[in-house]
């Protein structure tokens, strides 16, 4: 785009960026500041993952833009725009096509390969700040390893409720070190994060802190060995593909309790239906 | 009902810019409002909106007001996504509030002193009445003694340092720290919280200032000076040697001097709280000298129990831009993270009964 650099930021910034990308891989799991600019886009829209993919994106990358598991959803529409406008990349709905995902709130159903990268927009980098509000206690706490507070509320929904009462953002320990917040997807994605083939990149802009996990890390949901991690799903195949290991988005269809349970993935969902006619 | 994928996001935002694109213009019989009118008649919105944009320039404050149909914290994110695109050519050297073109300067602690009091353009003691004579295009007339004083006037903290009654300054030859370039880190020093504090909202500044002087961190004010005025911007570029003037800043600088029972180190004396804004930002740079001084509590050993006292909670939510940017991200699609409640709240219901 005329006046402005290559995927917008200027290449000072980018080269801030991929140092602080790599720290982050060089300590999974841990959250690294940065000096998080103001993007065009508010704050809490995605600005973290926008910084990250700007800074490693190339001319000849593919990119795919997804909210909620869906392309056309009108933030993910926007990002995308974005891109196509300050970068000229291709962009792409398919999510074998793609080499650089950038999501809000959803891992891809397909498993991702090691040729790919997924950018997560995070909106609080910090798992530990519902029970923890000051950073400078939660940083201490990473430094220690000490978790014992998250454990502790784990424990408490297990005596309260029967079960553990987090449905999504769902913390995991990174490579058997540091407590990590995998972004709001939903704890059925969690699994997916576990030795995952493609370098997973996480961006909070207006946290100002970045963080990955390297391909092949190990990412465990935090349970314990009488109450093991369960993913939670709609107990319906997809109602327009007919998946059963999809995670499903609930369609208010009338006024009478009617509903319909359809993938939240809608690139998935087309491939089996074109893969079915 | 048959189930139709939402398709089309992209129309429909195209569709929504080019409404919004309309309503911003108004009835078309009405002539258009021109940026030259707002920067020279709304003048206050375009002072906030340089301070929270954190970029002087009346020029672009105005379109980014117009840009948002008035709305300010808009207007001051349009400036500072701007602001972040443009190079940087050079640091200025601290500016010098002592020489002041003064507009208006006002002691509450001295009845007089050295230059006088100066009420300035004002909104003191006027009666809020409704002028409606403003409804039409009113003739002004000159006003009187509307000169700007050449007049050397040495501030407040000077005169009183002199006795010792006062802290002084610390000088640093540190380079300030940098939060547009640098995250905020802890524990914060005062030059980051202090240009955290000329680039924060304005309410919240206000609401928490005023909190300190409700009993949430109380430390005893006083209006040491208040005055506002141009002052002259230098930078010395290192090919030079010497110190060249690139132009004019209109400054608004708060001395709130506060009462201190001193320590087992420090005797008693009066500590200060430091405001500053770009433009006329009086309220604005009043609150922050008053929170400025409530976030230095632990370094005078005082109790940190209140709220303006606590500078992590302060810092990390004084910025605006970030916090209308989270509030308002609420509105985005959360179906997926809903949708994992409602499964979870069903299966909790299931159990239970």
């Amino acid at each position: 785009m005329k006046g402005y650099n290559f995927a917008y930021l200027d290449e000072q910034t980018k080269r801030m960026i991929r140092r602080g990308l790599l720290k982050a891989v060089a300590v999974p799991g841990h959250q690294v500041p940065f000096g998080s600019r103001e993007m065009p886009l508010p704050y809490g829209w995605g600005t973290g993952g926008i910084q990250v993919t700007a800074s490693i994106l190339g001319a000849e990358d593919v990119l795919k833009v997804i909210d909620q598991g869906a392309d056309d959803t009108t933030n993910a529409v926007s990002i995308r725009r974005f891109f196509a406008r300050t970068a000229g990349v291709r962009t792409t709905t398919a999510t074998a096509e793609a080499t650089v995902i950038q999501t809000r709130h959803r891992i891809p159903e397909k498993q991702l390969r090691e040729d790919q990268i997924i950018v997560y927009q995070v909106p609080q980098p910090e798992p530990l700040y519902r029970l923890e509000p000051s950073r400078v206690e939660t940083q201490r706490m990473h430094g220690l390893a000490d978790y014992g507070l998250m454990h502790v509320k784990l424990y408490e929904d297990i005596a309260r409720f029967g079960q553990i009462s987090i449905s999504y953002d769902y913390p995991v320990m990174v490579n058997e070190r540091y407590l990590m917040s995998p972004s709001p997807i939903p704890a059925f994605d969690n699994p997916k994060m576990d030795m995952m083939p493609a370098l997973q990149l996480f961006g909070a802009g207006r946290e100002k802190r970045i963080y990955a996990i390297p391909p092949w890390t190990r990412v465990r949901s935090l349970d314990f060995v009488d109450h093991p991690f369960r993913a939670i799903n709609a107990p319906h195949p997809c109602g327009v593909c007919g998946a059963t290991d999809s995670y499903l988005d609930e369609i208010v269809t009338d006024d009478r309790g009617g509903r319909l349970f359809v993938c939240s993935d809608t690139d998935h969902c087309a491939e089996r239906r074109e893969a079915a006619t | 009902m048959a189930y139709v994928a939402v398709k089309g996001g992209e129309q429909a935002i195209d569709n929504a810019h080019a409404w919004l694109a309309e309503e911003r213009r108004g009835d078309t019989a009405t002539p258009a409002l021109s940026v030259t009118q707002i920067a020279e008649q709304l003048g206050r919105s375009v002072d906030r909106v340089m301070a929270e944009g954190s970029l002087y320039d009346r020029e672009l404050a105005a379109l980014a007001i117009k840009q948002a149909q008035g709305d300010l914290i808009e207007a001051a994110f349009l400036l500072r996504a701007y602001r972040t695109t443009l190079p940087r050519f050079a640091h200025s050297k601290p500016v010098e509030t002592a020489t002041m073109r003064i507009e208006r300067r006002v002691s509450a602690i001295f009845k007089d002193l050295l230059g006088g009091q100066v009420l300035g353009p004002t909104y003191d003691y006027t009666h809020r009445l409704l002028d409606f004579g403003l409804m039409e295009d009113q003739v002004v007339g000159a006003a009187v003694g509307s000169k700007v004083s050449d007049e050397t006037m040495p501030r407040v903290p000077d005169i009183l340092g002199q006795e010792g009654l006062l802290e002084s300054d610390v000088v640093s030859d540190r380079e300030p720290g940098d939060l547009t370039r640098e995250p905020l880190t802890f524990p914060a020093e005062r030059d980051v919280r202090l240009q955290a504090l000329a680039r924060g909202d304005e309410g919240f500044l206000l609401g928490l200032g005023y909190s300190t002087q409700r009993g949430y961190g109380g430390s005893h004010p006083f209006a040491g000076e208040i005055r506002m005025g141009e002052v002259s911007v230098e930078i010395e570029p290192a090919e030079l040697g010497f110190a060249i003037d690139i132009g004019d800043l209109v400054l608004t600088e708060c001395q709130m001097v506060n009462q201190f029972k001193g320590s087992k180190t420090v005797p008693p004396q009066f500590t200060r709280g430091y405001g500053l804004v770009f433009g006329f930002g009086e309220r604005k740079a009043m609150a922050m000298a008053l929170v400025d001084r409530a976030m230095r509590a632990a370094e005078l050993s005082e109790d940190v129990t209140a709220p303006a006292q606590n500078i992590e909670f302060v810092l990390y939510h004084s910025d605006n831009i970030e916090a209308t940017g989270f509030v308002e991200h609420l509105k985005l699609p959360h179906y997926v993270d809903f949708q994992s409640e409602l499964q979870n709240v069903r299966r909790m219901r299931e159990k239970a009964e």
